[in-house]
């Protein structure tokens, strides 16, 4: 038995659970358990006004299954959607305020908090199940008018900003998950850029989840005003459990005139075991607004954890000459399923997009891109250029790519280049008869087919990213 | 170093390499030739370990048996395939690739992994005595190097490596004259009382350049003459088929 714990800790590192007290809301999905949220968060009324209203809307709504992953019925009863850790009921004032038991935790996933160990050059919010527990480099950002705080503390200190972007990229009708979390968010992070800012270091946030049959539902809103510029990074871990948990998050960015927003995520929820037991049900919305001229959302997505993964960070290209990119590596293990793209919605004349996208799948995973460029009637001179590689593992895996193509300019230019190649034994021989062990071989080859998107990431990340990548494999080829 | 005793391969039921025997001492440098489908690259594949085959006979290698093993452990342990056509990896930084290489070689060896800088002296200094640009390094590996840089790569990796046993799998095919010569240097200049060669080849070509202690002549899987350098020029006139 300790032999077989040790070779699932191998497996996935992240996995432990953290032993603490924690509040829950009553379990189930209702008006009261919103109220409850709402309440314990000291939420202004028209905060849980705009909770209530999406909780109506979603009983009118239907839950989405065009994906390509199916998995069972999910029973919304049956969740807890709130959990935080009794310590944390009262927002520490500082570090020193925060549980050890929160601060070891995220010491174990290699994310200090504490100031001597602190990350250099990363300002980090810990967002702990529902709530978040520390969030460092505050006073530094603040001198520069910077807002980096959780997004439950912005609604009470700054409603004025909360109210006129919340639900401005994602409306709370989107669709039943966007919905949903509109509905029972809890924590997330909230970052303000003032106008020709730079912002001087990376900003990050740590979802983690801990509490079993709690949802996760995160959301975040960042903006950065006319000439700002800002690079965040978000990564994300769970616990080891025989159950589906569900993490539907909410991310909205907003862009004015010659602001760019650079979004990374290095996601790593728990995948299930071997036999797909188990895992995060991933199913997030992303969705930036490059709403000024000259303006450029940039989202870098590794996406290696989760039993499912569904989601497309997208960008609206209101501005003239604004700019929406999209890299992602998405690796699929065991029986991981991920339906994930984009969708670039051309609005304002001269805009560009650019899709490059590598899906890796290996055992019995399945791996879909889908995306969609949309070039509305007005976006001349709109430009597009989408490459999709696919690399295969092994012969029971698969790979899948669904481009949708909307064009209504005559003068704009859409590309699409596609592969689907499989990772080839010869190869393998040439590592191997250089020294190279088979997991260092995969290891090697599959960076090298992701590098393109790897060089995206903020430098201090694409190490760790890199590394990820190795292990996510580890064991795929026989 | 090396000892083959009845060595019968088979890919897929077909026998290729039907009762080859042959020993190489520390120092030597052997050179095979023969015509095309005689199993000269097999020998080659099978030496370094490469999956597929079916094998039977004695393989021995500084007193271990190498069926037992594994490809990555055959060159830890100092046996270095150039290969007839290397390999493109996308993305790989030839530098990159290099130095993981040796660093797993050292580190089996139970010697210390090198720094980056270090082994880029390391590369600069054996790259310039093979005359080789070292710009090709800085580029992916082998993706749009030109027969002959490949081919070049692949010596100045043996050089780096400084392997005990090297397989040059016809590293001269296709090569001009320039380009010949470098991969004689590299091979000249690494020979040492103990190090040992095993060129494949189908020209004598090469063999103007490299002296081989031996020459065999490798015809249906088996060999079937073996004699001095000067047996390689007496092919070169008659061809091999006065040989059968």
């Amino acid at each position: 038995m300790k032999q077989q714990e040790l070779e699932k800790s191998k497996e996935y590192k992240y996995g432990f659970t953290t032993d603490i007290e924690s509040i829950r809301a009553p379990r189930g999905l209702n008006e009261d358990v919103i109220k409850f949220i709402s309440k314990i968060k000291k939420e202004p009324k028209w905060m849980l006004d705009w909770r209530l209203k999406a909780y109506n809307r979603l009983q009118k709504i239907k839950e989405p299954n065009w994906q390509k992953p199916k998995y069972p019925k999910i029973n919304y009863q049956d969740l807890y959607y709130y959990s935080a850790p009794k310590s944390a009921k009262e927002k520490p004032k500082s570090l020193d305020d925060v549980d050890p038991k929160l601060i070891e935790t995220y010491e174990k996933l290699g994310i200090p908090l504490k100031e001597q160990k602190k990350l250099s050059g990363v300002a980090v919010d810990a967002v702990f199940d529902s709530v978040s527990v520390a969030t460092t480099f505050k006073d530094k950002l603040t001198e520069k008018g910077i807002i980096f705080c959780p997004i439950s503390e912005a609604i009470q200190n700054h409603p004025e900003l909360v109210k006129k972007y919340l639900g401005s990229v994602i409306p709370i009708t989107d669709h039943y998950f966007a919905t949903l979390n509109s509905a029972v968010f809890t924590d997330g992070s909230f970052v303000y850029i003032p106008e020709g800012v730079r912002c001087p270091m990376e900003l990050s946030t740590y979802f983690r989840i801990n509490a079993s049959e709690t949802g996760q539902f995160e959301r975040t809103l960042i903006i950065a005003d006319k000439g700002s510029y800002v690079s965040y990074l978000e990564g994300c871990t769970a616990p080891m459990r025989d159950e589906n948990q569900l993490h539907a998050a909410n991310v909205e960015l907003v862009a004015l005139d010659d602001a760019e927003i650079k979004y990374s995520t290095v996601q790593n929820w728990y995948p299930g075991d071997k036999d797909g037991k188990g895992g995060i049900y991933n199913f997030v919305t992303k969705r930036g607004a490059c709403r000024g001229k000259n303006s450029k959302i940039s989202w870098t997505q590794v996406e290696t954890g989760s039993a499912i993964t569904w989601k497309y960070p997208s960008c609206i290209l209101q501005g003239d000459n604004s700019i929406g990119e999209f890299y992602s590596i998405a690796i699929t293990n065991n029986h991981q399923k991920a339906d994930t793209g984009t969708k670039m919605i051309h609005l304002g004349k001269n805009t560009k997009s650019k899709i490059i996208s590598k899906g890796i799948s290996a055992g019995y995973a399945d791996n879909t891109y889908r995306g969609l460029v949309d070039i509305n009637k007005k976006a001349t001179n709109a430009r597009n250029f989408t490459q999709c590689d696919s690399l295969l593992m092994g012969n029971k895996c698969g790979a899948h790519t669904v481009p949708y193509i909307k064009n209504k300019n005559f003068s704009s230019v859409v590309e699409h280049e596609a592969t689907t190649s499989k990772i080839n034994e010869d190869q393998l021989f040439y590592c191997n008869q250089r020294g190279l062990n088979q997991e260092e071989a995969v290891g090697l080859i599959v960076n090298g087919f992701c590098k393109e998107v790897l060089q995206q990431l903020p430098m201090e990340f694409a190490v760790e990213a890199q590394k990820l990548v190795g292990i996510s494999l580890e064991g795929s080829v026989g | 170093m090396l000892e083959i005793k009845n060595l019968k391969a088979s890919i897929n039921n077909k026998p290729i390499l039907k009762g080859l025997s042959l020993t190489i001492k520390p120092g030597e440098l052997h050179a095979i030739m023969g015509p095309n489908g005689s199993g000269k690259s097999t020998l080659a594949n099978v030496l370094s370990g490469k999956n597929g085959y079916e094998i039977s006979g004695d393989l021995n290698f500084k007193g271990e048996n190498l069926k037992e093993i594994s490809v990555e452990e055959r060159a830890q342990k100092g046996i270095f395939l150039a290969f007839q056509y290397p390999l493109e990896i996308p993305g790989v930084n030839t530098n990159n690739f290099l130095k993981t290489s040796l660093n797993s070689i050292r580190k089996a060896k139970g010697e210390k992994e090198l720094d980056t800088l270090s082994f880029l002296k390391l590369v600069k200094e054996k790259s310039s005595e093979l005359g080789i640009d070292e710009k090709i390094l800085s580029r992916q590996l082998n993706v749009g190097f030109s027969g002959g840089e490949k081919k070049k790569n692949e010596i100045l990796q043996m050089k780096i490596l400084e392997p005990n046993l090297s397989i040059l799998d016809e590293t001269d095919s296709g090569l001009d004259i320039d380009a010949l010569k470098i991969i004689a240097k590299g091979v000249n200049s690494s020979r040492t009382n103990k190090k040992s060669f095993l060129v494949i080849t189908h020209y004598q070509r090469l063999l103007d350049y490299i002296k081989p202690d031996f020459v065999h002549v490798l015809s249906d899987g088996k060999i079937i003459k073996t004699g001095c350098s000067d047996l390689a020029e007496e092919l070169e006139k008659t061809g091999y088929k006065k040989l059968n």
